[in-house]
């Protein structure tokens, strides 16, 4: 595309990805326009904080203090890991996706077919799905590499097309349209200990458990991942590809690796919701669902990791609560909400307190 | 053999009345308005209630159709979309994204789901008595439609003082603004124009590609495909898009229909995967 820009964006620096949105990127430590101790810059930038710790520990806490509630919790976990993987391609490396949906439906009929076909262990269907889906992303993430945004806006959303239109055509082996149905998982078998026969049941505590073990697990590597300087030189090429470039850090190298990996995590989020729902269905494909990670991640704010968490249990108590109301066209709300977000714009809609300060200009 | 690539062309004619505004918008504005179905939408469902409901001939409804969709194109662009066009376009991708669900969701609460049905008059319904080649007479007209529009946007934009501001306003606004062209007017007609061919296309393609509240979220990656490949720098380049991705998904889905569309979206990623800017980009886009 590369249209030339509108008036009033013209001091921008070129960017190679598009600006840099919202959220609160390098933390507090880099507000823009402040000198930077550099000791503090990277080092305290990665240390543990005290919410983080908070998050973490109310994770199992969920688990013993909420059990009615395991079902919609274990949906809740789902959809954020789902929304940390597209986070850490969004917010971190600055790649727009439409088709996110691309590799949670892969982990999904992959892990669903693992256990109808191979083996009904949880874990190592868990393992092959994200081995096939981090593969998937090594595949796909050739077709990001080039182009403008609105290239890589059509190549994901094509991407995740192709994959919906196979899913649906292969119907000896998906169940085309009606879904993959008579998936039977075996209890979960802890590796290398002695404890095993956890059934996933009706109350959805050991899926939920099973859910939470692994969003935590990939919410600590990828803290890992993005804390390093491995992440640090993500948001270089994020904010300034052509600079990044410079000063020679292997742009393309970096966009291939994180998109294997988000691939992966969106993988287990796909085979998590296949392997505790027992049912994959052309739905994990559906551009809905793309576009629904991406309003979850916008919601809890992108860039700094935990936005998906929060994104999905705002997003998630929202759906239920409109849901009861009118539960035919929760879409207008959904819509509605979307373009509110944006017209008032993220920053503010997370602070009430701001919206009325600018002399009735809201 | 010849029917199919005649429908094929039909096709692709009515898929570039519809996708040529947003190529327009993206061009001009590089705003990504993943809600230009909703105005297709929009044009289709007015032709369909002022004829099922007023009983209005279809030739009268197809102006209508594009009045009505330009007029509601140009409120959205004055009160929603300009302060959208500085904004990073995730944000532009968020918004449009949002305005399709609610505009879904209300023709399904105000129409309901059902398909809708157009009632052609008889004059272009069946076919024409040419053996061998047969050739619908509804699909003819849309040809003979469509390119006459073309002709004239051609026209339009290479021939006339408007085209060759809005020419100057897609190279440089800023230069453009500065010497004294009214570029925010521009936009504004450019959006509504656009907008209006949209829905006269809707109003054309009811009968042919059907029309339900759906019809935005379906067709989105078709317009999409037209404009990323057919590039935004040209007029030409959406159209020969636009008539490959016809043809290309007529005869696909007769020949092999168990792909389905995956063969077309298999050639928009290889397509793109060669040549990143569109098929008929400028080499300089940037």
């Amino acid at each position: 595309m590369g249209a030339p820009r509108r008036p009033g964006t013209f001091a921008d620096p070129p960017r190679g990805s598009g600006p840099a949105w919202g959220g609160p990127a390098l933390g507090p430590a880099a507000a823009p326009g402040a000198p930077l101790a550099p000791a503090r810059s990277l080092r305290g930038y990665a240390r543990w904080r005290w919410w983080e710790l908070a998050l973490f520990a109310a994770l199992p806490l969920s688990w013993l203090l909420l059990p009615s509630q395991a079902l919609l919790l274990n949906e809740i976990a789902i959809v954020a890991l789902f929304a940390i993987s597209l986070d850490l391609v969004l917010g971190y490396a600055g790649v727009v996706s439409l088709g996110h949906a691309a590799f949670f439906g892969f982990g999904a009929y992959t892990a669903a077919l693992f256990a109808k076909n191979v083996m009904p262990d949880p874990i190592v269907g868990l393992v092959v799905a994200i081995a096939a889906s981090a593969l998937l992303g090594l595949v796909s993430s050739v077709l990001i590499l080039r182009g403008s945004d609105l290239t890589r806006l059509m190549v994901t959303l094509g991407v995740a097309s192709i994959l919906y239109e196979l899913a649906n055509k292969l119907d000896w082996l998906t169940g085309g349209a009606d879904g993959l149905q008579g998936v039977v998982m075996g209890p979960i078998t802890i590796p290398f200990t002695a404890l095993k026969g956890f059934d996933f049941d009706l109350t959805g505590r050991t899926a939920y458990a099973y859910t939470l073990v692994v969003l935590a697990l990939f919410l600590f590597v990828s803290r890992r991942l993005v804390h390093s300087p491995f992440g640090v030189s993500l948001q270089a090429l994020r904010d300034n590809r052509l600079r990044a470039a410079s000063i020679g850090l292997s742009v393309l190298l970096r966009l291939v690796a994180v998109y294997t990996f988000a691939g992966a995590v969106a993988g287990a989020a796909g085979a998590l919701l296949a392997q505790t729902t027992g049912f994959a269905s052309l739905d994990v494909f559906d551009f809905h669902r793309s576009a629904e990670v991406l309003l979850v991640l916008v919601i809890g704010g992108t860039g700094y990791l935990y936005g998906g968490i929060f994104g999905a249990i705002v997003f998630k108590l929202l759906h239920d609560l409109i849901a009861a109301w009118t539960p035919q066209y929760w879409n207008f709300w959904l819509g509605l909400f979307l373009v509110v977000l944006v017209l008032v714009g993220r920053e503010r809609f997370v602070r009430p307190w701001t919206w009325f300060s600018l002399g009735g200009k809201r | 053999m010849l029917t199919l690539l005649f429908d094929g062309i039909a096709y692709g004619m009515l898929l570039f009345i519809l996708a040529v505004g947003l190529a327009v918008t993206l061009g001009l504005m590089n705003f990504i308005n993943l809600a230009h179905g909703a105005f297709a939408m929009a044009g289709g469902y007015i032709t369909v209630l002022l004829m099922n409901r007023a009983g209005m001939p279809f030739l009268a409804c197809l102006p209508i159709a594009f009045v009505g969709t330009a007029l509601l194109g140009a409120l959205l662009e004055r009160t929603l979309y300009r302060p959208m066009y500085a904004r990073p376009h995730l944000d532009q991708v968020l918004f449009s994204i949002g305005l399709v669900f609610m505009a879904v969701t209300a023709v399904d609460y105000v129409v309901g789901s059902m398909q809708q049905n157009i009632h052609l008059p008889d004059w272009l319904q069946g076919r024409l008595p040419i053996e061998a080649v047969g050739i619908g007479k509804y699909r003819l007209f849309i040809v003979v439609v469509c390119a006459l529009l073309t002709i004239a946007l051609q026209w339009v934009l290479s021939r006339t003082r408007f085209g060759s501001r809005l020419r100057a306003s897609v190279d440089d606004p800023r230069v453009a603004g500065g010497l004294g062209l009214d570029v925010n007017r521009i936009f504004l007609l450019t959006f509504a124009v656009g907008s209006g061919l949209a829905g006269l296309g809707g109003a054309l393609g009811a009968e042919v590609l059907g029309l339900d509240p759906t019809f935005p979220l379906k067709f989105m990656i078709y317009f999409l495909i037209v404009v990323s490949v057919g590039g935004t720098t040209t007029i030409t380049g959406p159209l020969l898009a636009a008539l490959l991705l016809g043809i290309a998904d007529v005869a696909g889905k007769y020949y092999v229909p168990k792909l389905g569309a995956f063969i077309v979206y298999t050639l928009m990623v290889a397509i793109l995967l060669w040549r990143p800017q569109g098929l008929f980009a400028r080499a300089s886009a940037r």
